[in-house]
């Protein structure tokens, strides 16, 4: 338990300094959602109802351009393969880095959003939707992704293929996560929210050995 | 069944089964087309647009069948290890791939008489898209993977997650379009089969079948080549 | 004969989709056999001019 804490704690320190991911995928994350209205249309009656699908997806993009570097940094200096001799099982280790994945960016993003949605003039509910929907939907951004990113350390123009990768496994999340919001948009219950739910639960659940799988092919091969 | 994972051995029993294959490949689908272009009347409903089925629905029955196939041979690639298991996935992709580009296009070039547009996010297009995604990740991370036996293990990973998502993409876009009323009522899978209509969908549908055998063969025995000349080649230059 | 190509008036649909369908799988068969005729060659060269 120890040794998990300590991988987590670590990369976070690593996150947040300067030049590090946190801030990127805030304004990458800010400046792809103000794009939109820009390019889709100001007209007010018609921008709320895309602000949960323009959100959802710049959040996903934002939160991909962190992940190629996931277990980069760790695979070149070897760190890697002391993590893999260590006291904690690869599937922690695949664990640890979802959730400082996670810690630096689903979550700030989650805590930034309410702000884009006034760029959309959201209701108030309906903002609330979508912070919830982003906090428990992230978690699963970030279990699937780290999947792809152990699949292609050290590929060449890994960063290409990773999003190619994890997009089309990341559809069911912006399907309910957006559906979420419109439940309250719509005034009626969907049950986008548990399934939503269920989803990110079975993703963060499941991906570490899906993620350690992939570490074992890398490792001191 | 384990015999022909010796290399040999499989290419001895393929070199036999594929005249056959093929043979039989070509005259299904001979037979199918004149049944179904020429000798099946046009639908009650949809007029003469229902002969795009017999061409739509094969390529969307083998673009899953491939992928099943991918998976399988992937689990077993995982699991005993078997260099054969990971060229039969990777032969199986392109090609899987190509029929579920085949089924999109036929399919939207049928849904615009049918339904009004080229397009409709149903449940079962929308998880044809996605499935070609897959399959176009999937060949680029074989791709990009140099050395082979990571590369087939990653592939296989990635098949198996994929398969796994791809059922709950299904299912979330269905979800979507019971909120949709509107969509929803489009039915990809056609007007009630006839008889009439039978015979050339399935003619076709095992023609498909057969062709995609004939080819997946012979692309596991063009792999199966290729790593034999390396092999031969590096032996050449280590002298 | 004509009545046949215009397809009750869906042939701009019905054409293109058999069209499609064929070219792609002619293409398809083309690809495949032609690597496995270069691997054939490849092979059948390295095997006559090799060691024994």
């Amino acid at each position: 338990m120890i040794s998990f804490a300590a991988l987590v704690s670590r990369d976070l320190h690593i996150a947040t300094r300067a030049g590090g991911s946190v801030l990127l995928a805030i304004s990458f994350f800010a400046a792809t959602t103000a794009l939109f209205p820009l390019g889709i249309g100001i007209n007010p009656s018609f921008l709320f109802r895309m602000a949960a699908g323009v959100v959802w997806v710049a959040a996903v993009f934002a939160c991909l351009l962190s992940l190629d570097r996931l277990f980069e940094a760790d695979y070149e200096d070897g760190s890697l393969d002391l993590l893999a001799l260590g006291p904690l099982s690869l599937e922690g280790v695949a664990l640890a880095k979802i959730v400082s994945h996670w810690l630096t960016s689903g979550l700030p993003l989650t805590l930034v959003s309410p702000l884009l949605a006034l760029l959309f003039r959201l209701p108030q509910a309906a903002s609330v939707a979508l912070a919830i929907s982003l906090l428990v939907g992230t978690p699963a951004v970030s279990a699937i992704g780290a999947i792809g990113a152990a699949l292609t350390i050290s590929v060449r123009r890994g960063g290409l293929i990773l999003p190619l990768i994890v997009l089309p496994l990341l559809t069911p999340v912006v399907i309910f996560g957006t559906g979420a919001v419109l439940a309250t948009l719509d005034g009626m219950s969907n049950g986008a929210l548990p399934l939503l739910a269920a989803f990110s639960l079975a993703s963060v659940l499941l991906a570490p050995f899906a993620t350690a799988a992939a570490l074992r092919l890398h490792l001191a091969a | 069944m384990f015999e022909l994972a010796n290399p040999k051995r499989f290419m001895d029993v393929s070199g036999i089964a594929l005249p056959w294959l093929a043979a039989s490949a070509a005259v299904l689908i001979a037979v199918a087309l004149g049944l179904g272009l020429f000798l099946s009347p046009p639908d009650y409903q949809q007029g003469d647009t229902v002969r795009i089925m017999f061409v739509h629905v094969p390529a969307a029955w083998i673009a899953m069948m491939a992928y099943g196939l991918m998976a399988a041979a992937s689990i077993v690639g995982l699991v005993n290890r078997h260099p054969l298991a990971d060229l039969a996935a990777k032969s199986a992709a392109p090609l899987g791939a190509l029929f579920t580009a085949l089924a999109l296009i036929t399919g939207s070039l049928w849904g615009k008489p049918m339904w009004g547009a080229f397009w409709v996010w149903d449940a079962r297009l929308t998880s044809f898209l996605i499935l070609f995604f897959l399959y176009l990740g999937y060949i680029a991370l074989w791709n990009a993977i140099e050395d082979d036996v990571r590369a087939a293990r990653a592939a296989a990973v990635l098949a198996l997650v994929g398969a796994v998502d791809v059922v709950i993409v299904k299912f979330s876009v269905d979800w979507w379009n019971t909120l949709h009323q509107g969509e929803s009522i489009f039915r990809s899978s056609g007007p009630l089969i006839a008889p009439v209509f039978l015979w050339p969908l399935l003619l076709m549908a095992f023609g498909y079948t057969f062709l995609f055998l004939t080819l997946w063969l012979v692309r596991i025995r063009t792999e199966i080549l290729t790593r034999r000349c390396r092999t031969l080649l590096a032996r050449e230059t280590a002298r | 004969m004509t009545q046949f190509f215009a397809m009750g008036g869906y042939a701009a649909f019905v054409w293109p989709a058999y069209g499609v369908s064929f070219a792609g799988l002619a293409i398809a068969i083309g690809l495949t056999w032609r690597s496995y005729a270069k691997a054939k060659a490849l092979m059948g060269k390295l095997e006559k001019g090799g060691d024994s």
